[in-house]
């Protein structure tokens, strides 16, 4: 009997998982990349409200993403997690602080509360910061010598990492924005409007640099996105981008309430889509294989028995949970 | 002097993550597990003490739990950036089990998290307590699949080993494997008993202070019940684990008694210093025959010496010789202190003995104490195996770090850890020392994100007339 190839059934369930993680978590830790600008402390307390009951549910999935890498693609993790050695260890330190920000902040007394600010806002940003960085290495690929990883711990600093840095900022903050467009109202709301109609303009700019940047990284991604017919086949990508952060703009302008942060996700689906076309069908860009890094057969389908039946019953509870929180957060209703 | 050895500095730096996280799962498991007892019991009852006692400790139990999510998602980044080499050999088989401690635990942990802290008035009393309920489960789930994965790695079976790399033949072996079935109880026993004397303890100082004094009588009562069953059943646990290690690992056992040579009868060792390189046990002060009596459960059963492994294959003797002391005195200290609590009540004068009081608040660290030597002397006995008597922890560290890489990221761990650690504790203690304290009336206790209540919620909700 030749068994079953689990490598697609997987690769969709750890894309799923990561691309979770990233609108999840992305729009809570915009809101924590928003969180000093914001007009007063009043508005303060609402925005960390309207995330404080979901965002640890949103943070595991980071962990579900990590755990799915060691386990359905273990040659990928053991690779990759040592070439990001410092992006790790500053997300990490940066998620410890902001994460500890959420539980202290309501119960510090009114003169200790600043510094809480500054650990949910700082933690957000530089959180943010390392996980720009880390896609930024991770397209250009690592090092590799047999089943190790061959470069240096510093690999990731490069000119590359810095643009997708600042663009993951600038698109975590727009998710954030749109999603207080969506949980607040009056004079906050106003002002999320105000951040995100600036920000879906640097959104689509960050964007449209990184995709021209990325052919420009291997000939291999060059081919994928220039070559005959992929550039015809291809081009509805960047001109769907285009026209969505146009439609998110003007979403915003009719005073929608749902409808932008819609269309946020919608533009990192792109965003993501564009990453997955690039470097298909490698999971350590440019040099190993989705097959090549799969784990075992057996391994693969004894996690898949369990996945298949948990994965929609956490996306139910997950549900619900957003669902028991639904609606606009009100100040005085706090729960500290 | 010491070198920036990757190897030495990586084991430092995993040791000192997971010292740090291990204690707030002994604390967070068992009092999860007290909310969820708690809110049952005022569902059933409708006895308001309950609810009083339950929301007290869920505002503790939030702050820890905060701490324990994301220093436990330092601990999976580990296994990628310092131990890739483990990762990649190993990962056939232990890959799934964390993956399925992330789905089965992690997620049930944090969405229901959510519910119970900030929902009890937004959804029904039996939802909530449902919450309650999946939160203690998924803590319990949590628990399983980590050690089943920390067991594998103490006693593997059911695998193989083909080009270097393990893959697994036999599912069930591999999960309960030998050592799982009693590590499982042994630590969450554990756990519970570290979480029950917290709780004593907190009583104990409310009690003394006259504050409370309804909600602490309970909160001690119900306590010190299950701690009279559970620390005696930890200690039969502990020696039924012991008699486990000595079947599947008998290095481990000669190392933590102190024992060189192979003896039968053999002595115990009651205190010692073990020198590894003279392969002696200096200043021994020794009891005829208990040693024989502990671990054969006869007066004159073989007792194997550390000898008998080559010097490579043994385990560090005095770290274990210690730690494992240290576990087994707190165990003791601990019977002491049930046994004592047992004649108090039977007197009447639990809750008024002044003397006692003053004792159970000294002995909050205990529980940690304890899980941590147990911890130590568990993991340090395996040494110098990653997987016992298969793969040495030498060859598990990631290659491409360098000293200077993990120094740094050892000093960042240090710091943050020495930070965070003592500022959540001290907003802990805040919220201790205020106690239970009386329903406001009226206000919402827990949150309101919604448009309006559901009907059936707010009704549950109306505030009943203080006692």
């Amino acid at each position: 009997m030749t068994p079953l190839d689990l490598v697609p059934v997987w690769t969709l369930i750890l894309g799923f998982g990561v691309f979770m993680y990233v609108l999840m978590d992305g729009f809570d830790l915009g809101v924590g990349i928003l969180f000093r600008r914001a007009p007063d402390d009043a508005a303060r307390d609402l925005m960390m409200n309207s995330v404080a009951p979901i965002w640890d549910g949103n943070e595991t999935w980071l962990v579900l993403g990590g755990l799915a890498l060691l386990a359905a693609f273990p040659l990928a993790f053991a690779i990759i997690l040592p070439a990001l050695y410092f992006p790790i260890l500053i997300m990490l330190t940066a998620l410890i602080f902001r994460g500890i920000a959420f539980e202290l902040r309501f119960k510090a007394a009114p003169s200790a509360r600043h510094r809480w600010d500054a650990a949910f806002h700082y933690g957000s940003l530089v959180a943010t910061l390392a996980q720009g960085f880390v896609l930024g290495a991770f397209v250009q690929g690592f090092r590799v010598q047999g089943r190790f990883f061959a470069g240096s711990s510093w690999d990731w600093l490069r000119p590359f990492g810095v643009l997708t840095a600042l663009s993951l900022v600038l698109g975590y903050a727009l998710l954030g924005a749109t999603w207080l467009i969506m949980k607040t109202e009056g004079s906050l709301q106003d002002w999320a409007r105000r951040q995100a109609r600036g920000l879906v303009i640097a959104v689509l700019l960050a964007m449209g640099a990184v995709s021209l940047w990325t052919p420009f990284l291997g000939a291999r991604m060059w081919e994928r996105w220039f070559s005959w017919p992929n550039i015809v086949l291809l081009s509805p990508v960047p001109i769907l981008t285009a026209w969505l952060a146009l439609w998110v703009w003007r979403m915003i302008d009719r005073r929608s309430e749902v409808l932008p942060f819609l269309g946020a996700i919608a533009l990192f689906t792109m965003g993501y889509l564009g990453l997955a076309i690039s470097l298909w069908p490698n999971i350590v860009p440019h040099s190993i294989s989705l097959w090549d890094a799969a784990a075992a057969p057996r391994s693969q389908a004894f996690l898949l028995l369990g996945t298949l039946f948990l994965l929609p019953v956490i996306v139910a509870y997950t549900a619900w949970s957003y669902w028991v929180f639904r609606g606009k957060v009100r100040a005085g209703t706090g729960y500290h | 002097m010491m070198t920036l050895d990757p190897l030495i500095l990586s084991r430092l730096q995993f040791f000192w993550v997971v010292s740090f996280h291990i204690l707030l799962p002994a604390f967070t498991v068992g009092l999860a597990c007290y909310i969820a007892a708690l809110e049952l019991m005022h569902l059933k009852t409708r006895d308001r003490i309950y609810l009083r006692i339950s929301v007290f400790w869920t505002r503790i139990f939030a702050i820890s739990f905060g701490l324990g999510v994301v220093t436990g998602i330092v601990m999976p980044f580990q296994f990628g950036t310092n131990w890739s080499r483990f990762s990649d050999i190993t990962s056939n088989v232990i890959g799934p089990l964390m993956a399925y401690e992330g789905l089965t635990a992690f997620f049930l942990e944090a969405s229901f998290l959510g519910i119970l802290l900030f929902g009890r008035k937004l959804v029904p009393p039996w939802a909530h307590g449902f919450a309650a309920v999946m939160v203690a489960l998924g803590t319990l789930f949590s628990s399983f699949w980590i050690l089943a994965a920390n067991s594998w790695m103490q006693t593997p079976a059911g695998h193989e080993i083909v080009d270097g790399r393990f893959h697994s033949l036999d599912w069930m072996a591999v999960i309960f494997n030998p050592s799982f079935p009693y590590r499982l109880s042994h630590t969450v026993t554990g756990f519970l008993v570290t979480t029950g004397f917290v709780v004593v303890a907190v009583a104990a100082y409310h009690l003394r202070h006259g504050r409370a004094v309804e909600e602490c009588r309970r909160m001690l009562s119900m306590t010190l019940w299950l701690l009279t069953v559970l620390v005696p059943l930890q200690i039969l646990l502990g020696d039924m684990h012991g008699l486990n290690t000595l079947e599947h690992q008998p290095a481990k056992i000669a190392a933590l008694e102190g024992h060189w040579e192979t003896q039968a009868p053999a002595p115990f060792i009651v205190v010692g210093w073990p020198d590894q390189q003279a392969e002696v046990t200096r200043w021994a002060l020794e009891v005829p025959y208990l040693g024989s009596l502990v671990l054969t459960h006869s007066l004159d059963g073989a007792v194997r010496g550390l000898k008998e492994w080559p010097r490579d294959d043994r385990p560090p003797a005095v770290i274990i010789f210690w730690s494992f002391r240290i576990m087994v005195g707190i165990g003791l200290l601990m019977l002491l202190v049930v046994a004592v609590a047992a004649w108090l009540r039977w007197k009447g004068r639990l809750y008024d003995t002044a003397w006692f009081l003053r004792v159970c608040e000294a002995l909050v660290p205990l529980g940690f104490a304890g899980v941590i030597a147990g911890w130590v002397t568990t993991e340090v006995g395996r040494q110098p195996w990653v997987v016992y008597g298969l793969i040495r922890t030498a060859d598990a560290v990631t290659p491409s770090l360098t000293g200077g890489n993990v120094i740094a990221s050892l000093a960042v761990y240090v710091v943050v850890y020495l930070l965070v650690y003592p500022v959540t504790l001290y907003y802990q203690l805040v919220l201790i020392r205020t106690g239970p304290v009386a329903e406001e009336e009226g206000a919402p206790a827990i949150a309101g994100l919604q448009r309006s209540l559901p009907a059936r919620a707010a009704a549950g909700a109306v505030p009943e007339p203080q006692p």
